[in-house]
């Protein structure tokens, strides 16, 4: 067999976390990077610079804060028991969330530049069409922001996929809840398992690999959509 | 002009003999070791005048580093295994290899009076988590497994277990409260023998194979004056004062 069952295990977990994360922050991103692109307040600065922070931080970093907060003493600790989850620290569930954070530029900067990129005319346009805010944004803003779309939606699926430091500070390194691909590979190199680790990884490189070559055949231009922040 | 030359001259001579003189060790060390470590080599630069260069770290790294051709001279492991795998590798020097250190497990809570003197938290089980270092890596995981495979509780609390990548995390996931109680190295709570904070029960080491750490003198340092120097200087009264401080045995 090229790999075992347990590395099968942390790969389907990779992929299923990868999901979840992208699927929530089609939800959570899109408001947030509309109301960036459109928006002239005095909080767009210092909410970008917040959204854009975890490109900069460490992951060590985020994840030590992420284990105070989802702590037992921390405030998301305190709100989590309260309402009868528990505590998230060591669950696929705090896993997300904590991968929710960590991908949010990845979502909403290829976004807010797909928003911005369309420009005011259209909605001005279907306004005077007697259209609805939201319905100019379902009919007219995002079918045209499409293409980015597709670009945030895979950074973000293939920066989930490649987190390593946040998930090793809050996770645990439970099987089939938090032992992810990155951490396995990791394990397999520290038990000087040297020949599994070289599978996984290799599995790990092809993956990334045509996940950007796609990418970038697709969309050539996809590495401006990253440059701004 | 000249005057800055003949300075200039003056002071690279004076740094060559200051090399000459005495030598510097870059040494590898288990994270676990950090705190004796420093205090040792500090002690060790103030007798003898050699410099050395510490870099802290998880043993599995340095030893996949080793083997590339890391400029390490010498390694302080975590374990004896990798000591013994980077002889077998003709990477290190055979003879050199000795415990520096025997370290011992405790169970640790962040709460006072969480655990008590003997252990008997663990039958109770109330207890939403506990932390191990991962026993395929870490030699303070594997010695825990065996206390609780001893005493019969390893079915019952594995669900329970949150895993370290090293010793440092799985203090971490302990010291923050994300995990109630945990298996941590004693060196890591008790500061001049006594335990800092919180509630302990040290774990008789009848009840687990010896945590040995071991040390060895590398290919590249068996020329190194500063390296063997330094490996001699662990085995000292004085480093050892230092070592036994820590919590650990030597």
């Amino acid at each position: 067999m090229f790999l075992d069952t347990s590395d099968i295990q942390a790969i389907w977990l990779t992929i299923r976390l990868a999901s979840i994360v992208t699927a929530i922050l089609l939800v959570v991103g899109t408001p947030v990077a509309w109301w960036l692109a459109r928006s002239r307040s005095r909080w767009k600065g210092p909410i970008s610079a917040t959204v854009a922070l975890p490109l900069v931080l460490p992951p060590s970093v985020l994840g030590f804060y992420l284990l105070l907060a989802m702590g037992p003493n921390g405030p998301l600790g305190h709100l989590t028991s309260a309402l009868g989850i528990g505590a998230l620290p060591f669950t696929f569930w705090g896993l997300v969330l904590a991968s929710v954070f960590y991908s949010l530029p990845f979502m909403v900067q290829p976004l807010q530049n797909a928003f911005e990129s369309i420009g005011d005319r259209p909605m001005e346009v279907a306004a005077t069409l007697g259209a609805s805010p939201l319905d100019t944004f379902f009919t007219v803003a995002l079918p045209m922001a499409l293409p980015g779309y597709l670009t945030a939606s895979i950074l973000t699926f293939a920066h989930t996929v490649g987190e390593f430091g946040v998930v090793l500070m809050i996770g645990g390194n439970i099987p089939g809840a938090t032992r992810v691909a990155s951490v396995q590979i990791y394990d397999h190199v520290e038990a000087l398992e040297y020949a599994q680790a070289h599978r996984m990884a290799a599995v790990m490189l092809i993956f990334s690999f045509i996940v950007l070559l796609a990418l970038y055949a697709w969309r050539p231009n996809a590495r401006n959509l990253l440059r701004r922040g | 002009m000249k005057l800055s030359k003949l300075l200039f001259i003056f002071c690279s001579l004076l740094c060559i003999t200051s090399v000459v003189q005495a030598a510097e060790v870059n040494v590898a060390v288990a994270a676990n070791f950090t705190a004796p470590m420093k205090q040792i080599a500090a002690e060790f630069e103030k007798e003898t005048g050699h410099k050395v260069v510490l870099a802290f770290g998880a043993s599995g790294k340095f030893y996949a580093q080793i083997k590339n051709g890391a400029p390490f001279q010498l390694l302080l492991s975590a374990d004896d295994e990798k000591p013994i795998q980077l002889v077998k590798d003709g990477l290190a020097v055979a003879d050199s290899r000795f415990t520096y250190a025997i370290g011992t497990l405790v169970l640790w809570s962040a709460k006072p009076g969480f655990v008590d003197a003997k252990g008997e938290v663990l039958s109770k089980g109330h207890f939403n988590k506990i932390a191990i270092a991962n026993p395929k890596l870490a030699p303070y995981g594997t010695a825990a497994i065996e206390l609780l495979t001893k005493k019969g509780l390893l079915a019952a609390i594995t669900t329970k277990f949150v895993q370290g990548e090293n010793i440092s995390q799985t203090f971490q996931f302990v010291s923050t409260g994300n995990a109630e109680l945990g298996f941590v190295a004693l060196s890591q709570v008790m500061k001049d023998g006594a335990i800092t904070s919180g509630s302990a029960w040290i774990v008789p080491d009848s009840m687990h194979s010896p945590i040995r750490q071991d040390a060895v003198l590398l290919a590249t340092g068996k020329d190194n004056i500063a390296a063997k120097s330094l490996l001699e200087y662990l085995k000292s009264v004085k480093a050892k004062k230092i070592i036994r401080s820590y919590g650990y045995e030597s």
